[in-house]
């Protein structure tokens, strides 16, 4: 089936893709030390269950969830846990995160799981979801949040429906492009588990018009499947259209309400990358050890996709697509628009890692300098959020917090497509992002003070009446009294 | 004669007039006021620490609309809270008194020496906002969540066992400050 949906906002951005599309995925060699930060997903960190000098095997757990809202952790590699402490995260810019390092012992000893579950299909949605937390499964599409909680979250609920976002949602970034062109039937197969562990009714399958060849594939895999729950939708390709929201607007036509979640609508979002890796696990005992990164930029020599493990040194990813160019000047995770630098190519591939941007001065937007806003109405037109940032950043500049509350700063989703589109090159995201932690601030000193208000008052009532019930007991007692004389 | 009981009735109708006018404008001013009250007391930070002389921040409120009080006596607001009421009340703006009190840099909350305490209940009785839990004989214990930082229940505890603590360094506290798991992109 094939869809046009109106997207609202959003900007039609060079791609650049075909830089990292023209060569098939191809598989990084295993690293010699693998670093494992223990905070790689959404949530509390893991708790490792080796300890240093322990002989580890490929896809053997070396962490157990440190909490319910956490995730286990496998060995990429064979080889010895050869120390657990804090070392340079990517996904925390370069600040140390404990971590687990293992030494490649070059033999890949497998791990072979307690069981293997292709019969999925036998087996209750509860045991099922049970068996995908022990894969170690977090959202590959950047946000690492734990698939396992996100299943559980959803049950209970009737009319789910599932949404495998094949969207990418910025600029550079194909790997989940590559994996629906070259992997759609791990997806199908991963969206049929999804179903039957969510009970949900219905799986749509969302892309980007841009994606010709990846529709092919999927379509091709679920005449394979013929599986009727599970359809195809393709969206506009259009900025921040991949975000998770937005995507949601788009594909059904229903908005998420902003203090909400998609799960309050009946939706249950997943990344394609994501049903992928839990294919891999249900049906090849296959934890998530691995995953597809895009490395580009005009700053590597042969942009392409790996598959790379987890724990993988990024400067591996770039020697294995030949190296530099003379032209590199930063390093970024995850796009241009809303990646984060990076200090080191020594930090390594963690399970967030969607794409590593190896940047020369033509990828990233140069800056003219700063001029006053036109007001033009450019960045009101793109916000995918209904915001007008015109406005918030007036009361940013003016330091206007209830300003900054009656045009929705909070509803920001850090897109930067307003910034994009400004004549006036006025750094327009990046102010949000300083003012957000003050609105959040302020906005929390006043529950805070609304609570102590009511406390207050409350305690005042019944202090008021407790006296009056004295009194009235001390009128009665002297009443009597009187009465006895 | 006729013309007397005329004009009797036409005062006396006349007074009736005017009475009843300034009851309406009793009764219209009375909701002014207080719908004033309200607006003062909304900018007041609510940590009901009597600091300002009065018995909470809605007395003070109250004490500003009557004229008994000046609009800087609230330290836990500090000069943006005095600057806020000169604003509503069209008054040039003044920075707050420290005579008043001096806050400390950071936002603090009371902590209880849950061994030392010997359950005297002094300090529930103290706590504006009942932020303190307990039984007599028993030890008690401050909702760090709820505790303004007032300073009230310091001097009534006979054992002097509780102290004032950074608000960031109670576990409550760094339970609310955590940051949302990032769920909105997958
Ligand atoms: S960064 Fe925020 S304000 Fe700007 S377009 Fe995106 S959502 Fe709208
Ligand atoms: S795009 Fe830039 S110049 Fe135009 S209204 Fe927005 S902030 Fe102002
Ligand atoms: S000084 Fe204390 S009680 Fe008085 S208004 Fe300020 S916060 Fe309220
Ligand atoms: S616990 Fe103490 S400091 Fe905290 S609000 Fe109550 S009386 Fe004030
Ligand atoms: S006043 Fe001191 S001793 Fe008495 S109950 Fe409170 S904390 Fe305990």
């Amino acid at each position: 089936m094939l869809a046009r949906i109106g997207v609202r906002g959003g900007l039609r951005l060079d791609a650049h893709k075909e830089r990292s599309t023209a060569a098939p995925i191809a598989v990084a060699p295993a690293p010699r030390v693998a670093v494992l930060p223990l905070d790689q997903h959404a949530g509390e960190a893991a708790i490792p269950i080796v300890s240093t000098g322990d002989t580890v095997a490929v896809g053997q757990p070396i962490a157990r969830p440190g909490a319910e809202l956490s995730a286990w952790l496998h060995a990429p590699i064979s080889g010895r846990v050869v120390a657990i402490e804090p070392r340079p995260a990517a996904h925390r810019a370069g600040e140390a995160s404990m971590s687990v390092v293992i030494a490649n012992d070059g033999r890949e000893t497998r791990y072979v799981p307690e069981r293997s579950l292709s019969d999925y299909a036998n087996i209750t949605p509860l045991e099922l979801r049970e068996w995908i937390e022990r894969g170690g499964i977090v959202g590959l599409g950047g946000a690492a949040f734990p698939t396992a909680v996100k299943l559980a979250r959803a049950t209970d609920r009737s009319a789910l429906s599932l949404l495998l976002n094949g969207a990418e949602c910025e600029p550079f970034i194909s790997c989940d492009e590559m994996l629906m062109r070259e992997r759609a039937d791990d997806i199908v197969y991963g969206a049929r588990v999804l179903l039957h562990a969510l009970e949900a009714d219905e799986c749509v399958i969302a892309l980007e018009d841009s994606s010709p060849q990846a529709a092919d594939a999927l379509r091709a895999a679920l005449a394979r499947a013929d599986d009727a729950r599970i359809r195809l939708v393709t969206v506009p390709t259009l900025y921040p259209v991949g975000g998770e929201r937005q995507l949601i607007t788009a594909v059904f036509g229903r908005e998420v309400p902003s203090d909400g979640w998609p799960l309050d609508i009946g939706i249950v979002s997943q990344n394609v990358a994501t049903a992928a890796a839990v294919a891999r696990w249900i049906r090849d005992g296959e934890p998530l050890i691995s995953r597809i990164v895009t490395v580009t930029g005009d700053g590597v020599a042969r942009p392409r996709n790996l598959e790379a493990r987890v724990g993988t040194p990024i400067a591996e990813l770039i020697a294995a697509c030949d190296g530099y160019t003379p032209r590199v000047e930063r390093l970024l995770m995850g796009g241009t628009m809303m990646g984060i630098a990076l200090p080191s190519d020594e930090l390594a591939v963690v399970k967030a890692t969607n794409c590593i941007v190896a940047a020369s001065a033509l990828d990233l937007q140069q800056r003219a300098p700063e001029m006053p806003c036109i007001r033009c109405g450019n960045c009101s037109e793109v916000c995918p959020a209904f915001l007008l940032p015109q406005q918030i950043h007036a009361s940013a500049r003016a330091n206007d917090l209830a300003g900054l509350e009656r045009y929705g700063l909070m509803d920001c989703i850090e897109c930067g497509c307003c910034d994009y589109v400004c004549p006036s090159q006025i750094p327009l995201v990046e102010r949000f992002r300083t003012a957000k932690p003050q609105l959040a601030a302020h906005l929390q000193a006043r529950a805070s003070a609304r609570a102590s208000r009511l406390r207050y008052e409350n305690r005042r009532e019944r202090l008021a009446r407790l006296e009056a019930e004295r009194r009235a007991r001390l009128e009665e007692k002297r009443r009597l009294a009187r009465q006895k004389v | 004669m006729t013309d007397l009981v005329g004009f009797i009735v036409i005062m006396a109708l006349a007074g009736l007039a005017f009475v009843m006018q300034r009851a309406a404008a009793r009764v219209g001013s009375e909701a002014a006021r207080s719908v004033l009250i309200d607006r003062i007391d909304s900018l007041l930070p609510q940590t009901q620490c009597r600091r300002c002389t009065f018995e909470g921040c809605r007395p003070y409120a109250t004490a500003i609309a009557e004229g008994r009080a000046d609009i800087n006596q609230c330290p836990p607001g500090g000069d943006e809270t005095a600057a806020a009421l000169a604003r509503l009340l069209g008054r040039p703006a003044k920075k707050v008194d420290h005579r008043f009190g001096v806050m400390p840099d950071v936002p603090m909350v009371a902590m209880i020496d849950e061994l030392a305490c010997i359950g005297c209940t002094k300090c529930i009785q103290a706590c504006p906002v009942d932020a303190i839990v307990g039984a007599s004989r028993h030890m008690h214990t401050v909702i760090a969540a709820a505790c303004t930082g007032c300073e009230l229940c310091i001097p009534p505890c006979p054992v002097d066992c509780i102290a004032m603590r950074p608000a960031s360094e109670s576990v409550t506290e760094v339970i609310r400050l955590a940051p949302l798991p990032a769920a909105h992109m997958v």
